[in-house]
């Protein structure tokens, strides 16, 4: 991982609400190009940090950048220059398929020709060209899915949070969408997730555990697991999401 | 019938979508009986039908012996139901919630405390609290308790694991384990295939139609294909050169390894250590390091990935 730029840089972040705090001095990197696994139990303070890294919340103390911007100051280039993509909510479901295409590229950014150029290119790719009039509630969840996350990234960010992408989805095109994850990471885009599938952990280069709002453990899966003895990452989760001693 | 189900070619469509399509199930009294499978396969749409609050367009139903349509209002005092979505009432407490539950059954809280002890001291000094500012883990540990308060013969939970995180999946299973002690039928989905193990059957459930039925060990036993697991050095270019070998019949990314089965023709002239050995030659050829190829036996999802 030297020589290669990081896109997420922490030092010390924390989030405080009144007595509580979500986020607890965490400190870490993302490599550019890196699939990186964001992990934890509920309540573990994942969803905070994540809202603090997409520049929706500002921290109440320590430091971060994300693709090069500051999240105190920076944050409308953040949203900018970052891809978001959640199971809850993505797209439009009562807008047509080329309709949430053109919306989402028109938010991020992309001047008209090349998001016309852009549009072609998706319904291609994603084998959508005859669904380009249906209504996206109408297609199937993988599908949805699938146009989700490549919406998400029309933009060419250089970082993309995908927020639990794969919750209930059947195991085929579960694994589907991670062929997608690989491709974006090959095209050095960042991918940092969370999920609550364990064998999607073994996928990322490098995991992190939250447990009551610090990092316990980073590194790569393999490196994991060989730390706490075990041969599965289901395992070292369960040793390290036990200890925490928040009720959420 | 006792406490059991038994469900006779129920259809159920919602104008072009066909939600259900003919599906035929027997759950035994007492039994613990998983319905697996992915979103959209159906798995709320026969709940709802079993719980009296849908009507199916074709075919017949029985809980507890009594027909879901004839003896609707016999069958809703009989059975608990926790939706997928949380759905009591946020701005009640936890007590009031419980209290309210238990009266609209005609019964009180003190009467069936001893069934929800277990699961209502994890989440009792909460008791003040609004339901709606409870955490994930305790709106679900509610919810059972609020399934359960009026001691119910046939409990039907519709993924109660869904989004929740793999340590509270575990304490989940662990109290459904004590419920069954107490003889009540269970039936309850998921999504997730690691959770099979934990019923005493399962049905593997897609599109609207049962792909397979049986204890998790009898699916199991019944893949037929030879499953290896297989890795190397660089997992997403070993993926696609897997796929492309000749003998593959599918192959899946399963974590840290790949699961890759043999076609069946590819077994009839060649025995398995020969193919091991023409794929590790291929392997190499693609110069993939660190091989490592080991036989295993198949998981539930493997199952369900090969049942088309």
């Amino acid at each position: 991982m030297k020589n290669r730029a990081f896109v997420i840089e922490t030092d010390q972040l924390t989030k405080r609400f009144g007595n509580f705090t979500a986020v607890d001095h965490i400190s870490f990197r993302v490599a550019e190009g890196e699939i990186f696994g964001f992990l934890g139990a509920n309540g573990a303070g994942k969803t905070t940090a994540m809202r603090m890294l997409c520049g929706l919340s500002i921290p109440s103390s320590g430091q971060a950048t994300v693709a090069g911007y500051d999240i105190y100051k920076e944050s409308e280039q953040i949203k900018r220059h970052i891809g978001y993509m959640s199971q809850k909510f993505s797209l439009y479901g009562n807008l047509k398929v080329w309709e949430n295409i053109r919306l989402f590229g028109g938010i991020y950014g992309l001047p008209a020709k090349r998001l016309a150029d852009k549009t072609e290119e998706l319904l291609h790719t994603l084998g959508l060209e005859k669904e380009r009039e249906t209504l996206v509630d109408a297609l199937p969840l993988g599908w949805k899915q699938k146009l989700a996350f490549s919406v998400a990234i029309i933009h060419e960010p250089k970082i993309v949070f995908l927020d639990e992408p794969t919750g209930g989805v059947d195991p085929v095109t579960r694994r589907q969408f991670w062929e997608l994850i690989y491709e974006a990471a090959a095209r050095q885009i960042t991918v940092f997730v969370t999920t609550h599938y364990m064998d999607e952990a073994e996928y990322c280069d490098r995991v992190s555990i939250m447990v009551d709002g610090r990092i316990d453990a980073l590194d790569s899966p393999a490196a994991l697991k060989q730390n706490y003895g075990v041969t599965t990452m289901n395992e070292v989760f369960q040793a390290l999401a036990r200890k925490a001693t928040r009720e959420e | 019938m006792e406490n059991g189900i038994n469900i006779e070619g129920v259809s159920k469509g919602y104008g072009k979508v066909q939600a259900l399509r003919g599906l035929s199930l027997t759950v035994r009294p007492g039994e613990l009986f998983g319905l697996i499978g992915p979103d959209g396969a159906g798995k709320t749409t026969l709940f709802r039908i079993l719980t009296t609050l849908l009507l199916a367009d074709q075919g017949r139903a029985t809980v507890c012996g009594r027909d879901v349509v004839q003896e609707m209002m016999r069958i809703r005092q009989l059975v608990g139901y926790m939706p997928g979505r949380f759905s009591l009432y946020p701005d009640l407490s936890v007590e009031e919630n419980l209290r309210f539950f238990a009266t609209v059954f005609q019964t009180t809280v003190e009467e069936n405390m001893d069934l929800i002890r277990d699961i209502y001291v994890q989440i009792e000094s909460f008791r003040k609290r609004r339901a709606g500012k409870l955490s994930g883990g305790m709106k679900q540990k509610l919810a059972l308790c609020c399934a359960m308060i009026h001691r119910p013969e046939v409990l039907f939970l519709d993924e109660p694991t869904t989004g929740v995180d793999p340590v509270s999946r575990v304490e989940f299973w662990d109290m459904l384990d004590q419920l069954k002690t107490q003889g009540i039928t269970i039936l309850v989905s998921t999504p997730y295939m690691d959770e099979a193990s934990r019923c005493d059957r399962i049905a593997l459930m897609r599109d609207g139609q049962l792909l397979s039925v049986g204890t998790p060990s009898a699916i199991r036993s019944s893949y037929t294909h030879s499953l290896w697991a297989v890795r190397s050095a660089a997992m997403y270019p070993l993926l696609k050169d897997l796929r492309a070998f000749p003998a593959t019949f599918s192959c899946f990314a399963f974590g840290d390894t790949h699961h890759l089965a043999f076609r069946e023709e590819a077994l009839k002239n060649k025995t398995e250590d020969q193919l091991k050995e023409e794929l590790t030659a291929y392997l190499v050829e693609k110069k993939h390091t660190d091989l490592l190829l080991t036989k295993i036996e198949p998981g539930i999802e493997d199952c369900f990935m090969s049942l088309r």
